[in-house]
């Protein structure tokens, strides 16, 4: 193409300003950059490329709240690694704790008593509510529904309330310690939980008339994110992905850990495995979650009450820790602990927190602090979902597909 | 909703019963196969991974839960341990097997098996960025959480050392 | 402009408020009865939006705090979506190298005058995480008006923050101040001592 300016430049190469050349491209495709600040829980940022307003191409960007808790974890005594392991999902802070202390136990070679499984069993549960509805909150901001948020927030606090009951911290409980559990219930906390548990059940019903059942919410979430059984297998995703597409697993029926093999529950498995599907995962999961609060808390009240922790450790404790015991329900932190030397050894651990299965890989090399320790967290492991399920959907059903995996980024990033 | 399942602990009979599978499956391949604690170790040389690993993967085994990597600086090896078990076998499901290779720790090359295992495709990522292992064909070998001047030091290396305040040692 | 108002009102055809009538009147109202700086740092302290950028876990009792137990909105803030239409950044807990960027960039794109709040033990020193090597304290990149502790703090104190930042606001006659100078006088302005950015330019 030639170009001719009467008194203007002669040349094409004359026309140009730097900086504003025009790059051509072979099709329409737009790169768009969607967070790390964006409506919703934030911390991540997916790249995602589309073709007119249909994704083709999507590159999760994670890292943002990566802090190197694998690296801490190996300097660090093997009892300081609780809380720093906690900061992981602090809503969920009992369940992402356990198969650690599950995995010390066994290079112990210890079992932590009955009343310790469960304590532990019971706020596990209690945390797994509380997690499901935070997840439910972040989904109803993301699909423009406050209401859900509000009301989840607000039903949240309930177990919040409670597990402060039982630990004296809101979020961060540091409950499990290798050989059982920091507190025993207290005197007045069974009332409390049924009645939190009637409450809840009820208020389950008012979320499937005003969310799930809702004709406007069940057209954005129907068929959107549709995750097929194999290729979840193939994808390995966990948790209520994975159930929501018909995948029958749940660490707590097929390792079970703690009190999960003496309660009685169901596994709700759901065969749709899109964003409604998963949606459904969760609230029949807190239902099953407060059957089993219900029993723990008819267990241990039934039985007379002991010192949650393993004989290894209560017999050689001095007697002012007893004697806060008998006082407070409390077990004060044991001095050995600080110290406490693993045997040489590695162990494998998993448990199920509310996203999904945990896993912690332990190796001792006789010393106080650990040699290495590995972590794959649920998110982690469902942020595969983003680069194999969003291409072909469009741009406004990603919030969808982001809030209805439930992904919380520090837990990804560890 | 599917009718409510069966609890069970695992008893040490299944897991025998596993590692005869495994050992008929794999044969020749294998150097050790041991029961860990939580896991299977399946010990096979480097060269013969890929093998075993499509081997374990028409067994059952359909997606990889944990990739895990140790380095011993004494030894000079990193110890890789594909830790895999299944979803759609539920008896497989209850066991985990880890297909073990050791590499050189100073020439950390090894053949990638995100086309065998997808779930495994992230994780050798991190892996790339944390150990520096390079994975012969990755589709997309990339850091994945960290920045790029931080990756160059290969934090989850023994080399690398994290200070730590003296408050407290043992 | 009133001019023209008038004559559209005489032609039928449109409503067009009288201006300067208007204006007299305003003028009338506002000097010598109330300072025009106190009703600027009035009206920012009761419109104090944090912006959606969660930086780590602490969101969790952010969120919470907005929740209606705890009912953040009854102070006038509401987290918003745009950092265009916010001024107000709270830092949720630890800032990693990776986030550090966006954190300078959202406050960046923030007009004045705007104020951070940094929420968590991470955020003041680096808390549990003090000695990663992935993490930045969020006073190296933007200046902290606020600092609230806890690990995680509960979502009363995140209250009791914003109640403070407000007083803090109508009391020095922060906006007011900035309003009138462009700069903030009781705090220099924080550069950070490393490129935040080089990794994604590079």
């Amino acid at each position: 193409m030639s170009v001719s300016v009467i008194g203007g430049p002669k040349r094409e190469s004359d026309l140009k300003i730097p900086g504003t050349e025009v790059r051509k491209i072979e099709k329409d495709l737009y790169e768009v950059f969607i967070g790390p600040q964006h409506p919703g829980s934030g911390h991540m940022r997916i790249i995602i490329r589309v073709d007119g307003d249909v994704i083709v191409e999507a590159d999760p960007d994670m890292g943002y709240v990566h802090r190197t808790m694998e690296k801490l974890g190996e300097i660090r005594q093997y009892i300081k690694n609780i809380p720093l392991f906690e900061r992981m999902a602090i809503q969920d802070a009992c369940n992402v704790t356990v198969p650690y202390v599950l995995a010390l136990e066994k290079i112990l070679d210890i079992e932590p008593p009955q009343r310790a499984k469960y304590l532990r069993s019971l706020l596990c549960e209690i945390n797994r509510i509380a997690a499901h509805l935070y997840g439910f909150g972040i989904f109803g901001v993301f699909i423009g529904h406050s209401t859900m948020y509000m009301w989840a927030f607000a039903d949240r606090e309930v177990m919040v309330e409670l597990a402060e009951k039982l630990t004296g911290a809101r979020l961060t409980h540091s409950y499990p310690i290798p050989g059982g559990a920091r507190r025993d219930m207290p005197q007045d906390f069974p009332q409390a939980a049924r009645k939190a548990a009637r409450y809840m059940r009820r208020r389950l019903e008012e979320y499937r008339k005003i969310f799930l059942d809702n004709p406007v919410m069940k057209a954005r979430m129907e068929g959107v994110g549709y995750i097929p059984k194999k290729l979840a297998a193939e994808l390995g995703v966990v948790g209520p992905v994975a159930r929501a597409s018909g995948i029958k697993y749940d660490a707590r029926y097929n390792d079970p850990y703690d009190a999960y093999d003496e309660v009685d529950f169901e596994i709700p498995v759901f065969e749709e495995g899109d964003a409604l599907a998963r949606a459904w995962v969760k609230v029949e999961e807190i239902k099953q979650s407060l059957r089993i609060i219900e029993q723990a808390v008819d267990w241990l009240e039934s039985h007379t009450s002991e010192a949650p922790i393993h004989d290894k450790f209560w017999a050689k404790s001095p007697p002012l820790w007893k004697k806060v015991f008998e006082k407070e329900g409390r077990v004060k932190l044991l001095p050995m602990m600080a110290t406490m030397k693993i045997p040489p050894g590695k162990a494998f651990a998993r448990g199920e927190t509310a996203r999904g299965e945990i896993v912690y890989y332990v190796e001792s090399t006789g010393d106080s602090i650990p040699y290495r320790v590995r972590i794959v967290s649920p998110s982690a492991r469902n942020a595969i979902v983003f680069k194999y399920v969003v291409p072909g959907h469009r741009v406004m059903d990603l919030p969808t597909i982001y809030g209805s995996i439930d992904y919380f980024p520090p837990e990804a990033d560890r | 909703m599917v009718e409510g399942l069966r609890f069970m602990k695992l008893s040490e009979e299944m897991v025998r019963v596993v590692i005869e599978k495994v050992k008929k499956e794999l044969g020749d391949l294998v150097k050790s196969v041991e029961e860990g604690k939580g896991y299977i170790s399946i010990k096979v040389p480097l060269n013969r991974l890929r093998e075993a690993a499509v081997k374990l993967k028409n067994m059952g085994f359909d997606h990889v839960k944990s990739l895990t990597v140790t380095d011993y600086k004494k030894k000079g090896v990193f110890e890789v341990m594909y830790m895999a078990s299944s979803y759609l076998d539920e008896e497989l499901s209850r066991i985990i097997v880890s297909l073990t290779v050791e590499i050189d720790r100073n020439n950390p090359r090894m053949p990638s098996l995100s086309d065998i295992w997808t779930s495994v495709e992230f994780q050798e990522r991190e892996v790339y960025e944390f150990f520096g292992i390079h994975f012969e064909g990755h589709p997309d070998l990339r850091p994945l959480l960290l920045v790029p001047d931080i990756a160059d030091l290969k934090p989850l290396t023994k080399d690398f050392i994290v200070k730590e305040e003296p408050i407290f040692k043992s | 402009m009133a001019i023209e108002g008038v004559k559209a009102k005489e032609q039928g055809k449109v409503y067009v408020g009288n201006l300067d009538e208007t204006a007299k009147r305003a003028k009338q109202l506002l000097i010598g009865r109330l300072k025009l700086g106190k009703a600027v740092d009035w009206a920012t302290s009761f419109s104090l939006w944090p912006v959606h950028l969660t930086t780590s876990c602490c969101g969790c009792e952010f969120a919470a705090a907005w929740s209606p137990r705890f009912d953040g909105e009854q102070f006038g803030a509401l987290p918003w979506v745009g950092p265009r239409q916010t001024n107000l950044i709270i830092i949720e807990g630890t800032v990693t190298r990776k986030m550090a960027c966006a954190v300078k960039v959202t406050w960046d794109q923030m007009p004045a005058p705007k104020f951070a709040i940094a929420m968590g033990a991470c955020a003041l020193d680096g808390g549990i995480f003090y000695n990663s090597y992935n993490i930045v304290r969020p006073w190296e990149i933007i200046p902290i008006d606020v600092y609230i502790p806890g690990c995680p703090p509960r979502p009363e104190s995140v209250a009791r923050a914003i109640v403070d930042l407000q007083r803090s606001i109508r009391s020095k006659g922060i906006a007011s101040k900035w309003v009138e100078e462009g700069v903030r006088p009781d705090k220099p302005l924080v550069a950070p001592k490393q490129d935040v950015c080089s990794w994604w330019r590079g």
